[in-house]
C-alpha cells in the first residue's frame, strides 16, 4: 500500500513561506509577499541575528552589552545558518548551542520553575573578561545496544553530564537540570498564528479515546501581557510568543537586557561579587531592534518537500500514518488570521506537530518540570525541514540534547505515549523502516 | 528524368544545408562549453592570485609590526598602519569569493577568524571608561600572550574571532575612534616601555599585536593552498563539479555578496541603526575603501581580470564574454549595473561613519544599485546555464 500524494503537500510552508532553496541557506530564505517595510525588517533583523555582541563599552554601541554571563555571543552562533546546533562530541569539548536550564523543587507565583539560588535558571559557561564563568559541563556518552525483532542490531547513546569547576559554590539540594539544544528556525511565524482553538482541539489530556496518546497544552506566563497563556515554543512549549522566546534568549543566552527582561540574569550572590557590571544601555537591545529580529524569525520560509511523489517515500508516508506517528506529528494544519503579517495568514501548512506536550517515557525524561510540563513531557517538535539539517548544519543530531545521531535513533528513543508507535516501527520489515526514515528525511 | 535530378539536387542541397547549420550549432555549443571551462580556470587563477596577495601583504604587515615592536617610533607606527591599509585592498577584493561554502567560509573556513566584526575591544585592551580592560591588562589571568591562548579562546567563542583578525590589529594600531572627523588616535607610545610610554602593559600590548599579525598570516595559508595548482578545492571546482555547478557557486556567491552583505548588512543596516561606528573598519575609518575594494572584487570575477598588488595581472576568457555570446541584452544590462554600482559606491563620501549620520542619500543610491546588480547577476547566471 502507498499513501496518496495530497494536494500541495510539497508546499510545506504554504503558498508564501515555502522555499525551493535546498542548499546551505535552505533555512534562511525570506517568505514572499512582504511589504517594503517588512523587507527592511528582515535585513536588519538578520544582521542582529548573526552578528556577535561585544562587551560594553564598545565602539559599536548598538551591539555592546554582552554578558556578564552568557552561553554564546550571537543568536547565529547556536542557530548557525538558522539551523540546528550539535552537541559536544565528548568530554572537554566546548558547548556550542547546547544549554542547561536549572531549577530547584517548587514554582514561583506565575507557575515558573524556581531557579537555583546561586546559579539561577540557566547555567552560563562563558563570561566576559574579568568575570568568572559559572563552570563547565562535560558530556560522556554511554552506548546501549538493542535488537530489532528481525535480528538487526542497533546502538543508542545515552548522554551523562558532569558539571565541573563550579565557580560560585555548590548547587542547592534537590537541584535539577534540563539540556536543551538550539533548534532550527524555519516556519516559526506560521506556527505562531495557528489558532489556539486548533491546538486545543488536539488535546486529550485524559486519553478519552483510549489510544494511549494524551496531548496536553502547556500554560505559561506571558510577561508582556502579565497573564497565563498557551505555550507554543521551546522544547517544553514554555514560551507563549516568538517575542518572549527571543527576548528570553537574548537575556539568558547572551546576557542582553530588553524592555521585557530589563535585568541581567545575575543572582544575588553573583551581584554581591560583581556589584558593577558593564552596561551596554538601558535596555541593551532596543525595542526597535528586538522587533526586527522577531520579524526576521517570523518571515523565515520552510523548505519545500523533496521527492514527495517518490514511490518509496509514499510507502514511508503510508507506514508513518499507519503506525500512528501522525497522531502527534500532525501533518497538516491551517494558520489563522492573527499576527501582523498578511502573507502568513490563512495558509495551509505541513509542520508535522500538534504543538502539545506528550509523555515520552523515562529514557528521554529530564526530570525537571517546566510550568505544566512534567519531567518526562516534551512538546512534539515540528518535523518540517528536518531532512535538510545535514545540508545546512553538516550533522544529523536530533532530540532535545542531540543524543540521536540520525532519524532512526530518534525514533528508537521514543517511549511513553509513543512506545506503541516505536514498537510498531521496530516490527516493520527493514524496507519499511527504511521507507519511514526516507519519508521523514523528505520533510 | 531531368525533373527527378533537379529534385534530387535540391534535396541534397537541403540536406547539406541542414548538415552545415547543425554542425554550426554544434560547434557553437562546443565553443561555449569550452569557453566556460576556460573561464572557470581563469576564475581559479584570479582567486589564487588574490589569495597570494592577501598572504604577501599580511607578511609585509607582520614584518612592519615586528620591526616597530623592536624599536617603537612614530615612523614605524605609520609604516604598520600603511601596511594594514595595503593588506585590506586585496582582502576586500577577495571577499567576492565568499558566500558559496568555498574554502574561505565553509564550516571550517577561517573567515570568522580573519574578518569577524565587530571585534570585542574590551576583551583586548583599554577603552574609554575602562583603563584596565582587556587581556593585555590582565597579567594575572593571562600571564602569557601566545598564539595558543588566542586560538583556545577563539575555539571557546564560536570561531567568530572577537580577539584576533584584521580588525584586532586595526584596533591595536588606531585605537577607538572618538572623533567625528577622523580615525582613532592611539599614540605609538602605547608600545614604549619605560620613559615616554603611555597606557600600562606596553610590552604585553606589543606581544598581542605580534601574535594577532602572525595569526592572520597563518589563517591565510590554508585558503591560498586550497586554490593552488595542486590544491584540493581547485581540483574539485574545475574537475569534479559539473560546469553548471561551479558557475552556480560563482554567480550565487556574487549575488549574495552584492545584496545580502554589501547592500544589506554593510549599508542598509548601518543607515537603519544610525549608529556612528556600525561600520566595518571603524577604528581606521577605512570603510569607504573596503566597499570600493568589494565591488572591484565582483568586477574582477565577472570581467575575468585581476591586477595584483605587484602590478602583474591575470586575465583571460571571462564570464562576461560568455554572457555576451549567449544573451547580449542581459550581458549589457549586467555590465551597466556593475558600472553603476561601482560609481555609486565611489560617490559615497568618506568617512562613512559621518555619512551614515548626516548624508544618507548617496548610501541609499548605492543600496539600490547593488540590489539591481544582484538581480542582473542572477539573470545572467541563469542565462549562461549556472545551476543555483
Amino acid at each position: 500500500m502507498l499513501a496518496e500524494v495530497e494536494t500541495n503537500e510539497q508546499y510545506t510552508g504554504g503558498s508564501q513561506a515555502t522555499t525551493f532553496d535546498f542548499g546551505e541557506n535552505a533555512f534562511g530564505a525570506q517568505a514572499k509577499g512582504m511589504t517594503a517595510e517588512q523587507d527592511g525588517f528582515f535585513v536588519t533583523g538578520n544582521s542582529f541575528f548573526r552578528t556577535n555582541w561585544i562587551t560594553a563599552p564598545g565602539s559599536v554601541q548598538s551591539l555592546d552589552g554582552l554578558g556578564p554571563l552568557f552561553n554564546d555571543i550571537s543568536c547565529g552562533s547556536c542557530h548557525f545558518k538558522d539551523g540546528r546546533a550539535q552537541p559536544p562530541s565528548g568530554p572537554g569539548a566546548p558547548l556550542r548551542g547546547l544549554l542547561f536550564r536549572l531549577s530547584i523543587p517548587g514554582v514561583d507565583a506565575q507557575g515558573a520553575p524556581l531557579g537555583d539560588p546561586i546559579y539561577g535558571g540557566q547555567f552560563q559557561e562563558k563570561a566576559i573578561i574579568n568575570v568568572l564563568a559559572e563552570g563547565q559541563v562535560w558530556v560522556n556518552y554511554q552506548e546501549m545496544s538493542g535488537l530489532y525483532p528481525d535480528g538487526t542490531t542497533y546502538s543508542l547513546r545515552q548522554p551523562v553530564y558532569e558539571f565541573r569547576n563550579l565557580n560560585y559554590g555548590d548547587f542547592a539540594p534537590g537541584w535539577m537540570y534540563s539540556p536543551r539544544i538550539a533548534q532550527q528556525l524555519p516556519g516559526l511565524g506560521l506556527l505562531e498564528i495557528v489558532p489556539e482553538a486548533t491546538i486545543l482541539s488536539y488535546a486529550d489530556e485524559t486519553d478519552s479515546n483510549g489510544d494511549g496518546i494524551s496531548g496536553k497544552p502547556n500554560y505559561v506566563w506571558d510577561v508582556e501581557n502579565q497573564q497565563t497563556t498557551l505555550g507554543r515554543f521551546g522544547w517544553k512549549a514554555n514560551q507563549p510568543s516568538l517575542k518572549q522566546q527571543t527576548a528570553g534568549a537574548f537575556n539568558g543566552d547572551i546576557g542582553i537586557t530588553s524592555t521585557m527582561f530589563p535585568q541581567d540574569h545575575l543572582t544575588p550572590v553573583q551581584v554581591e561579587q560583581y556589584p558593577v557590571v558593564p552596561n551596554g544601555g538601558t535596555p541593551e537591545v532596543s525595542d526597535d531592534i528586538l522587533k526586527k529580529v522577531v520579524s526576521y524569525l517570523q518571515f523565515l520560509s520552510v523548505p519545500a518537500r523533496r521527492d514527495y511523489d517518490d514511490q518509496n517515500i509514499l510507502r514511508g508516508k503510508y507506514v508513518f500514518n499507519d503506525i500512528n506517528c501522525a497522531s502527534c506529528h500532525r501533518p497538516q494544519v491551517n494558520t489563522g488570521s492573527g499576527g501582523a503579517v498578511a502573507a502568513l495568514q490563512n495558509q495551509k501548512i505541513w509542520p508535522y506537530t500538534d504543538l502539545l506536550l506528550h509523555d515520552m517515557g523515562p529514557g528521554l525524561a529530564d526530570g525537571r518540570p517546566d510550568f505544566l510540563a512534567s519531567g518526562s513531557e516534551w512538546r512534539t517538535p515540528p518535523l518540517w525541514g528536518i531532512g535538510l539539517i545535514p545540508v545546512v548544519n553538516a550533522h544529523s543530531f536530533l532530540l532535545h540534547d542531540g543524543r540521536a545521531r540520525n532519524v532512526e535513533e530518534a525514533i528508537l528513543w521514543h517511549g511513553g505515549e509513543a512506545e506503541q508507535s516505536r514498537d510498531a516501527f521496530k516490527k516493520l520489515s527493514r524496507d519499511d523502516r527504511e521507507a519511514v526514515i526516507r519519508f521523514v528525511e523528505s520533510l | 528524368m531531368k525533373k527527378f535530378f533537379t529534385l534530387l539536387f535540391l534535396a541534397s542541397l537541403l540536406l547539406v544545408a541542414t548538415f552545415i547549420s547543425s554542425c554550426d550549432k554544434k560547434n557553437t555549443e562546443d565553443d561555449v562549453e569550452l569557453l566556460k571551462k576556460e573561464a572557470l580556470t581563469v576564475y581559479a587563477d584570479i582567486v589564487l592570485a588574490n589569495y597570494v596577495d592577501n598572504y604577501n601583504t599580511a607578511i609585509v604587515l607582520k614584518q612592519a609590526v615586528d620591526a616597530f615592536v623592536a624599536a617603537p617610533s612614530e615612523a614605524g607606527f605609520q609604516t604598520c598602519k600603511n601596511a594594514w591599509l595595503a593588506a585590506r585592498n586585496p582582502y576586500g577584493q577577495s571577499e567576492a569569493f565568499r558566500f558559496y561554502g568555498g574554502p574561505i567560509d565553509d564550516a571550517n573556513g577561517p573567515e570568522g577568524l580573519l574578518n569577524a566584526w565587530p571585534m570585542d575591544e574590551v576583551f583586548v585592551d583599554y577603552v574609554v571608561g575602562n583603563d584596565n580592560a582587556g587581556i593585555i591588562n590582565n597579567p594575572v589571568q593571562y600571564p602569557n600572550i601566545t598564539k595558543d591562548l588566542l586560538i583556545g579562546l577563539n575555539e571557546l567563542f564560536s570561531e567568530e574571532s572577537i580577539f584576533s583578525g584584521y580588525h584586532a590589529v586595526e584596533f591595536l594600531l588606531w585605537g577607538q575612534d572618538l572623533s567625528t572627523t577622523g580615525p582613532g588616535t592611539r599614540p605609538y607610545t602605547d608600545y614604549v616601555v619605560g620613559a615616554g610610554g603611555t597606557a600600562a602593559n606596553q610590552a604585553r600590548r606589543a606581544q598581542y599585536l605580534q601574535v594577532v599579525a602572525d595569526l592572520i598570516v597563518e589563517n591565510l595559508i590554508s585558503v591560498r593552498d586550497e586554490w593552488s595548482a595542486t590544491g584540493a578545492y581547485r581540483e574539485k571546482f574545475l574537475n569534479t563539479f559539473e560546469v553548471k555547478k561551479s558557475l552556480g557557486l560563482i554567480f550565487s556567491g556574487l549575488a549574495e555578496f552584492s545584496k545580502g552583505e554589501l547592500s544589506g548588512e554593510r549599508m542598509f543596516v548601518a543607515l537603519d541603526l544610525q549608529d556612528q561606528e556600525h561600520e566595518h573598519s571603524c577604528f581606521s575609518d577605512n570603510t569607504h575603501n573596503d566597499m570600493q575594494m568589494n565591488i572591484l572584487g565582483v568586477k574582477n570575477v565577472y570581467l575575468g581580470t585581476y591586477v595584483s598588488t605587484s602590478g602583474a595581472s591575470v586575465s583571460g576568457r571571462s564570464l562576461a564574454e560568455i554572457a555576451q555570446k549567449i544573451d547580449p541584452v542581459k550581458a549589457n544590462a549586467l555590465e551597466q549595473a556593475l558600472a553603476d554600482a561601482e560609481s555609486k559606491i565611489k560617490a559615497i563620501p568618506a568617512p562613512f561613519d559621518q555619512t551614515i549620520l548626516n548624508n544618507p542619500t548617496p548610501v541609499e543610491a548605492a543600496i539600490d544599485a547593488l540590489k539591481i546588480l544582484q538581480e542582473q547577476l542572477l539573470e545572467v547566471g541563469r542565462a549562461v546555464g549556472a545551476e543555483f
